[in-house]
């Protein structure tokens, strides 16, 4: 039956991260960077789900748990950030939003 | 009463605070009575303390109470007051004069700006003063001594907005700052010593140990006598003996009454007190008192030649007190430690007399105090012109006044241990200052008037506020002296009581006795009328040559046939020029050199170095920061990957 | 069967994350997500965690993606600005910077080998000691994130507050002095991109940094 190894899982979860980890450092769009977390989170999630099914072990689920519930948190304050900045700024272009500079 | 002895200091340092710090919206009157009612009371707790103290019978004649102790760690420094036979006479002269002079204050500091402030600070002098003198240890002693010298400071530079004032505040502070580091370090060396500095254990240990050194520190010195030494030169600052006598005429730059009270009559005695205080390391070291000895005598004959062609009314006084003071130093030098406190005493009342009485003529010239602009002032100050003519006899040692006792056992000192020398240079100092005091006195009061029609119009007798004191005083002056009259004097009825309410609080030396008994009646005789000559001999002199109406001429004269002598006297032997080129000048280069090239080039460079270095660092760093999220980001990933790698395959 | 089902997952989870990272509208992209989102629920269900399976479907696919597309189309977002920003050296390192990321995690896996996991049994897929692990274990890290989903809501109300309704008189002053007031692009409905209205506001506040 278990004929895929975890570390297939495992590969997949990196290769997941790494594309959400370019997305993140090349997209200019808030919402985009934001998406692309999302990813990064998700691959991370992966991972500690296939590590409880390698090791046996129920608490890499329970951590993914949490981890869903920091994202919930994240992505409504993060939001309400972008749409606070879209009012003052007319934009979410993080290239534009650059005042803290010399 | 004696259980209040520590208000005695408290009182007047409550109305200095109640004035400086309250009174800006007292009238002058609540000032005034502030000013002068604290002193009173301290006056009248005073007399009250002494009346006690001479009724009762104390452990080695002495009150002495702990207040508490001032504890940091191990150290424990016990903050305590000593009546005893000594601080009761500087007691009864400090409250008593001070008190009158506050009372002339009133009158001569009237219409002067500042009035709270003058009130305030000689308050706080007077309670420094009282805890100087009634400290049962040096340390107490210390914070007064270092407490009359703010009062000196802030009472010289009081008309801090004319020129010359803070620059002479200044300079006395500076001078005085020397000596207090000599006394310093003997406090430190008794302190290293016997861990006290209480005078009841300091005292009788050392005496016990004559022999005792401080270790190799100072060779060739004895405990005994470096802290004697070290002593001394903290008494040269405050009583202004050569070397450091510089600033004492210069401080006449303060108010009259000022001189009077801190320059003249209390303050610059705190040395003498002190010497005679600390009487039992001097008897321990023979050279050191010697040294005292000398110092004083020089001071006396030095600052009274340049006295004789001072025109400055106060600076003759001034340099007269240098002289007076240095014939404390030369009795306490010869072991005569009551005769330099009676000296002390003496000089106390008639020279605050003197000092007072030329405030009345300041006052009533306008503020002028040279004397080539006055004349012919006794028509027209009356009471002051006799009151100065009785301090004149005073300090000029014309018996029955009280100079002449004092003057006459100091001499008679020298002459008792056979220092023909240093009586000599007595004697001579004698006929100067009776010659400068009635020349003083001829060039102010005689002859006609030299001031501006303004001046003579407006020349008044000072009012009952400022002569009700001169009255008190010169009362003081003339019968002070009864206290120490000698033996032979009074025919053997008293044999010198003075002397005698001392002697449990000086050590004596061993195998000498009093100096009384070591000369013939006859020499004792003989220098008596000696001493008496030297007074009525000046007094004559100056008589001869300033008297009647022609007597300024006649000092111009002298001076076109002694020009270079005159100059000389008249520039005080140029010892101000010569400090400024070997020391205030040399100093000011060093200083200089230290702030334009070390302070500014080394230490600013440095500074800059580091500076520049960070602005360049900011320069060229400062085009990672583009204040693009994404660039930060990136870096951030960077060094996740380089932390990744290490963690993985390092 | 299982290998199947993996291969054919692991490859839409990959497009469609590609798909996220690459598409120049948001909406697609978010779409996208949901397709990632989705597949690795199914890997999920695969390796065991059923339950973890149907949260991510619920919460991430259903709820916060949502909350994306509503704020996507709340400020009208359609294309990235500048859409031909080129493969600049910021782009280039981040690729780099990813695939040595992923080569070092290769060579981990390759190195370690890949040993067998033990084989699923219905206890260890069983929900009850999971739920039981959940309210007894991490019952306070359970309350904290509770409480922490109560601050977000309430920080998220407060942050995307319309200038205007504030908390208090603070809003009197919420134009910087010198500044003309700017009109809320969500409430005038005015096009943000339009640069009459946006570059002028923009470049005083460069100015005055």
């Amino acid at each position: 039956m278990s004929s895929v190894p975890v570390s297939w899982y495992l590969l997949l979860a990196a290769a997941l991260f790494a594309i959400g980890t370019i997305g993140a450092l090349t997209r200019r769009n808030g919402i985009s960077i934001f998406l692309s977390i999302e990813l990064m989170l998700n691959a991370a999630n992966l991972t500690l789900v296939a590590y409880a099914r390698q090791l046996d072990d129920r608490t890499g689920q329970l951590i993914v748990f949490f981890v869903m519930a920091v994202a919930a948190a994240e992505a409504a304050v993060g939001l309400a950030l972008f749409i606070a900045v879209f009012r003052q700024r007319h934009t979410i272009d993080v290239n534009r939003m650059n005042l803290m500079r010399w | 009463m004696l259980d209040l002895l520590w208000l005695i200091p408290i009182l007047p340092l409550a109305g200095a605070a109640i004035n400086g710090l309250l009174g800006r919206r007292f009238p002058k009157s609540l000032v005034t009575a502030v000013g002068v009612g604290a002193p009173l009371a301290s006056l009248v707790l005073a007399l009250g303390c002494l009346w006690e103290y001479a009724q009762g019978s104390f452990p080695n004649d002495a009150f002495e109470r702990t207040l508490y102790a001032w504890t940091a760690g191990d150290l424990s420094i016990p903050v305590g007051f000593l009546l005893d036979r000594l601080s009761s006479v500087m007691l009864f002269v400090v409250t008593f004069v001070g008190f009158w002079i506050h009372v002339y204050s009133v009158g001569y500091m009237g219409h002067e700006e500042g009035y709270r402030r003058y009130f305030s600070y000689l308050n706080l002098f007077m309670s420094a003063m009282l805890l100087l003198i009634l400290g049962n240890n040096f340390l107490v002693m210390f914070v007064g001594w270092e407490g009359v010298g703010l009062c000196s400071y802030l009472l010289i530079g009081f008309y801090y907005d004319q020129p010359v004032p803070p620059a002479a505040g200044k300079k006395a502070f500076i001078v005085n700052r020397i000596g207090d580091f000599a006394f310093l370090v003997g406090l430190f060396a008794l302190f290293a010593k016997f861990g006290t500095l209480t005078y009841g254990q300091i005292f009788p240990r050392i005496a016990a140990q004559p022999g005792l050194v401080l270790g190799e520190y100072v060779p060739g010195f004895t405990l005994a006598a470096f802290v004697a030494l070290c002593f001394f030169v903290g008494a040269m600052g405050k009583s202004a003996q050569i070397p450091l006598y510089v600033w004492l005429p210069d401080a006449m730059a303060g108010p009259t009454p000022v001189s009077a009270l801190i320059h003249a009559a209390t303050m610059v005695t705190a040395g003498v007190y002190m010497v005679v205080r600390s009487n039992v390391l001097y008897q321990l070291a023979p050279g050191v008192s010697m040294f005292v000895a000398v110092i004083g005598a020089t001071t006396a004959i030095f600052a009274a030649t340049i006295a004789l062609a001072q025109t400055d009314i106060k600076k003759v006084l001034a340099y007269s007190t240098v002289s007076q003071l240095g014939y404390m130093f030369l009795a306490a030098g010869l072991g005569a430690y009551s005769a330099a406190l009676f000296h002390v005493v003496t000089h106390a009342f008639f020279k605050a007399l003197l000092f007072l009485g030329s405030g009345s003529v300041i006052h009533a010239m306008g503020g002028e105090q040279d004397m080539r602009k006055m004349g012919g002032l006794g028509k027209h100050l009356p009471q002051t012109s006799k009151l100065f003519w009785i301090g004149c006899l005073a300090i000029a040692g014309i018996p029955p006044l009280s100079g002449f006792f004092s003057k006459d056992e100091i001499l008679h000192a020298a002459a008792a241990d056979h220092h023909w020398v240093l009586y000599l240079v007595g004697w001579i100092t004698a006929v100067l200052t009776a010659f400068y005091m009635f020349r003083a006195h001829y060039m102010t009061f005689a002859g006609r008037f030299r001031g501006t029609h303004d001046q003579e119009h407006h020349l008044h007798e000072s009012p009952p506020s400022m002569t009700l004191p001169l009255w008190v005083l010169a009362v003081g002056a003339a019968v002070a002296g009864v206290v120490g009259v000698p033996k032979l004097l009074s025919f053997g009825l008293i044999s010198n009581w003075f002397h005698h309410w001392l002697e449990p609080v000086i050590a004596q030396p061993q195998g000498l006795e009093a100096g009384e008994h070591s000369i013939g009646v006859g020499l004792e005789v003989g220098l008596v009328l000696l001493a008496v000559a030297a007074g009525v001999g000046g007094l004559f002199l100056a008589r001869s040559v300033y008297g009647g109406d022609r007597g300024f001429a006649r000092e111009l004269t002298w001076a076109q046939r002694f020009p270079f002598l005159h100059r000389l006297l008249e520039n005080k032997y140029y010892v101000d020029e010569i400090y400024d080129a070997l020391i205030v000048r040399p100093l000011a280069a060093l200083s200089r050199f230290l702030w334009k090239v070390v302070d500014t080039f080394v230490i600013d460079g440095a500074v800059k170095a580091g500076a520049f270095l960070t602005e360049l660092t900011g320069d060229v760093g400062r085009f990672s920061t583009t204040g693009n999220v994404r660039n930060y980001a990136l870096y951030f990933f960077l060094g996740v990957i380089l932390l990744f790698w290490w963690i993985a395959f390092a | 069967m299982e290998t199947v089902i993996f291969a054919l997952f692991a490859a839409l989870a990959l497009v469609s994350a590609i798909v996220v990272v690459t598409h120049k509208s948001p909406v697609y992209s978010t779409l996208a997500l949901v397709l990632t989102l989705f597949s690795t629920a199914v890997l999920y269900v695969l390796l065991g965690a059923p339950f973890v399976g149907a949260l991510q479907i619920l919460v991430y696919a259903g709820a916060i993606v949502v909350l994306f597309l509503f704020v996507i189309m709340l400020l009208n977002i359609q294309k990235e600005e500048e859409a031909h920003a080129g493969f600049g050296a910021q782009t280039w390192t981040a690729i780099l910077g990813a695939a040595i990321f992923l080569g070092m995690m290769g060579l981990i896996f390759w190195r370690s080998g890949s040993p067998a996991a033990a084989p699923l049994t219905p206890e260890s897929v069983a929900l009850k000691p999971l739920a039981a692990q959940l309210f007894t274990t991490y019952l306070l890290p359970f309350e904290i994130v509770g409480l922490l989903l109560l601050v977000a809501v309430i920080g998220a109300t407060v942050a995307a507050r319309k200038p205007g309704e504030e908390l208090g008189h603070i809003g009197e002053h919420e134009y910087v002095s010198g500044e003309e007031p700017r009109t809320d692009p969500l409430k005038s409905g005015s096009d943000p991109h339009q640069p009459s209205v946006a570059e002028p506001a923009y470049s005083s506040q460069r100015e005055a940094s």
